[in-house]
């Protein structure tokens, strides 16, 4: 009923061309990203920090790996290493520069972990598929273990952790041991809403168009003038930035201290599922995956006592892992294409309804 | 030139000086390649028939273990216990093929790859429920005695693990070449829709190649756990069995095998006589590496058939 673009007229190249054409859409959007920034106000510190900020933080790193893997078609495993390399450069710039805008060195060290994702991403020219996805399994490795043995990263600190230091943005504190978790949840979700609106924008221009041919079919791509190696090398080293700031933001805002643990393979699968999940080819969809996979072990840890069943631990946690494994193969079953897909069929059903014919 | 000296001459002296331990060296490193080739072994079969790249290969090892022992614990004498696992193996085929392949034929390979990733959790939880996650050792009586020959140590597990890794590739290769159901498995490796159209059933096939599969993980999983106790990590092998793949072929028997003795021997010398150089512990990322510099000659691996695009 209410969501119909009926009536709604396009009289300029530019309306024709609108990121969300359709009025209903643009309201939509608009309240949900003010519902999201005045969260903190209902919102008790525990959902903050434990579901919120990783959720939003992960959302931006399913973001960039979706740029490579959904748009571009190039896939990778290497999420985890080029996060860990947001992660590690902001602590090496922030220590280094403690007048710095903290912002600005959470950039920054997303352009260099787009350095590393362009020499990374070389081979990409010449593998393809899985053999592509385990050769940059290869970044991963070699990034936690460059990181664990020198000593430089870490400022030679013993134990070979990195700790946020704290660090004030406008007078607040936005990082370190005394940041409150509203303040960076706000941060977080600022960084969120911009960069995915950026991703939006590029997925749909000149870049996003050449990056989605390259996908369909590489060959052809490049008969119609498309550069095949420019293209790609392009693909690594934005979703690199997405990714860099993201585990910049994910020590700084939501770990607050890490180890290269933080950022090992089970990083990089995860995040893969969220996008898979979600939606391969789709800004929403990476969202909506990241939300599947950070809220559903919450749910499922919470669940068997809020109805009234205990149970040993240990089982516990292994019938949790099992859920979680079957639920995604669940997923996999129903809808391959993802929560963005289901998301797309219900706005259909909106439109026709109530007259479905 | 300290700097050159260090990573392209020293360590060739350090090698020809002292040949008995290199020999050691290189043993060490076929046997665990031995181990790798057996993980891979299991990858490229199933990537064969189905075009499902298997990730939860790693956690199939574990869990065959994981039942060998529980059976075992249960007092069940060694070889009802591998009997037993060996049924359980085929009904988790049956069960893989029924719930999952079925439902996702024809969809993306990247959907496939995730869904074994599911498969994998669930697995790991349930065989962990069912068997408890505790470190167990594994003991079906092979024997472990060090000895020498010709000045150079070897153990009496370790040539048994090799051996029975050749005669396992040796009982694969005859079946697929001169059984009717290895033809078919063939054929289906060549060209599913073609296989189809000559009446082959591919989901029995699958069930086939998935059982296989399952078998080649019990007996590296047999290797493993005897050597480092059957634990969760022993499923984070198939990690070090990627490299192998994409270094053989996915579609490569003969590759998986000769990838895992490279890797496996590479890995050991490069961290013996080149690891100081870098601080130690380069095993974890430079059999990746190594494979990445492979593929940049060779994109479909040492074996693996060479891909013909076409627009």
């Amino acid at each position: 009923m209410i969501y119909r673009e009926a009536g709604q007229f396009k009289t300029s190249y530019a309306t024709d061309q609108m990121m969300f054409p359709i009025l209903q859409d643009r309201i939509f959007m608009i309240l949900v990203i003010a519902v999201a920034y005045l969260i903190p106000l209902i919102a008790n510190e525990y959902w903050l920090q434990a579901v919120l900020i990783p959720f939003l933080i992960l959302s931006l790193a399913a973001i960039g790996l979706n740029l490579l893997t959904g748009y571009a078609g190039q896939l990778s495993l290497g999420t985890g290493g080029f996060m860990a390399v947001g992660g590690y450069m902001t602590y090496k710039i922030t220590t280094a520069f403690p007048d710095l805008n903290v912002l600005i060195a959470v950039l920054l060290a997303g352009l260099l972990a787009a350095l590393v994702g362009l020499v990374f991403g070389i081979p990409s020219l010449r593998i393809k598929g899985f053999y592509l996805a385990v050769a940059t399994l290869a970044a991963q490795f070699f990034i936690l273990w460059l990181f664990n043995k020198v000593g430089w990263f870490v400022n030679y600190s013993p134990s070979g952790t990195i700790t946020a230091p704290p660090r004030t943005l406008l007078g607040i504190m936005v990082t370190g041991p005394e940041a409150t978790a509203p303040v960076r949840y706000l941060v977080v979700l600022t960084f969120l809403a911009f960069f995915a609106l950026a991703a939006k924008n590029l997925v749909r221009g000149r870049i996003g168009r050449s990056w989605m041919a390259i996908r369909d079919m590489d060959i052809a791509a490049e008969i119609i003038g498309i550069r095949p190696f420019q293209t790609k090398l392009l693909a690594f080293a934005i979703s690199s930035f997405y990714c860099g700031v993201a585990g910049g933001l994910y020590v700084f805002f939501y770990l607050g201290s890490a180890e290269t643990e933080a950022f090992d393979i089970a990083l990089s699968f995860s995040v893969l599922f969220m996008i898979i999940i979600g939606g391969l080819g789709s800004i929403l969809g990476s969202i909506l995956g990241a939300a599947f996979i950070t809220m559903v072990p919450i749910f499922l840890t919470n669940a068997p006592p809020l109805i009234g069943l205990s149970m040993p631990i240990d089982l516990q946690k292994h019938i949790e892992v099992m859920l979680f494994g079957s639920l995604i193969v669940f997923f996999l079953i129903v809808e391959p294409r993802g929560l963005a897909r289901l998301w797309q069929i219900a706005k259909e059903k909106f439109r026709l309804w109530p007259f479905p014919h | 030139m300290e700097i050159l000296n260090a990573f392209f001459v020293a360590p060739f002296v350090d090698m020809g000086s002292d040949y008995i331990f290199f020999a050691e060296v290189v043993i060490a490193g076929v046997l665990t390649g031995v181990m790798y080739s057996l993980v891979a072994l299991g990858f490229v079969l199933i990537f064969k028939a189905s075009g499902v790249f298997n990730f939860s290969q790693g956690v199939m090892v574990l869990f065959a273990a994981l039942t060998l022992v529980g059976l075992m614990e249960h007092g069940a004498p060694v070889w009802l216990a591998l009997i037993g696992t060996v049924l359980v193996m085929i009904a988790l085929a049956f069960a893989v093929e029924w719930v999952m392949l079925r439902r996702l034929v024809n969809q993306e390979e990247i959907v496939l790859f995730m869904s074994t990733i599911g498969l994998s959790f669930v697995l790991q939880g349930l065989g962990e429920m069912v068997w408890g996650s505790n470190v167990k050792a594994l003991d079906i009586g092979i024997p472990s005695e060090p000895f020498e020959v010709g000045g150079i140590l070897l153990n009496e597990f370790d040539l048994f693990a090799a051996a029975s890794g050749a005669v396992l590739v040796g009982v694969l290769a005859v079946f697929f070449h001169y059984t009717r159901i290895g033809r078919a498995l063939r054929a289906v490796a060549d060209d599913h829709q073609a296989a189809l159209s000559v009446g082959i059933p591919l989901r029995t096939i699958w069930i086939i190649v998935w059982s296989v599969a399952g078998m080649v993980g019990l007996v590296a999983g047999i290797m493993w756990g005897a050597k480092s106790g059957v634990q969760f990590s022993l499923s984070l092998i198939a990690l070090k069995a990627l490299p192998v793949l994409i270094l053989g072929g996915f579609t490569s028997v003969p590759g998986a095998i000769v990838g895992g003795l490279i890797i496996g021997v590479g890995e050991k010398i490069a961290e013996i006589y080149w690891g100081p150089l870098f601080g130690g512990a380069i095993e974890n990322w430079f059999a990746y590496v190594l494979a990445l510099v492979f593929l940049l000659f060779r994109p479909q691996g040492l074996f693996g058939e060479k891909i013909i695009e076409r627009v």
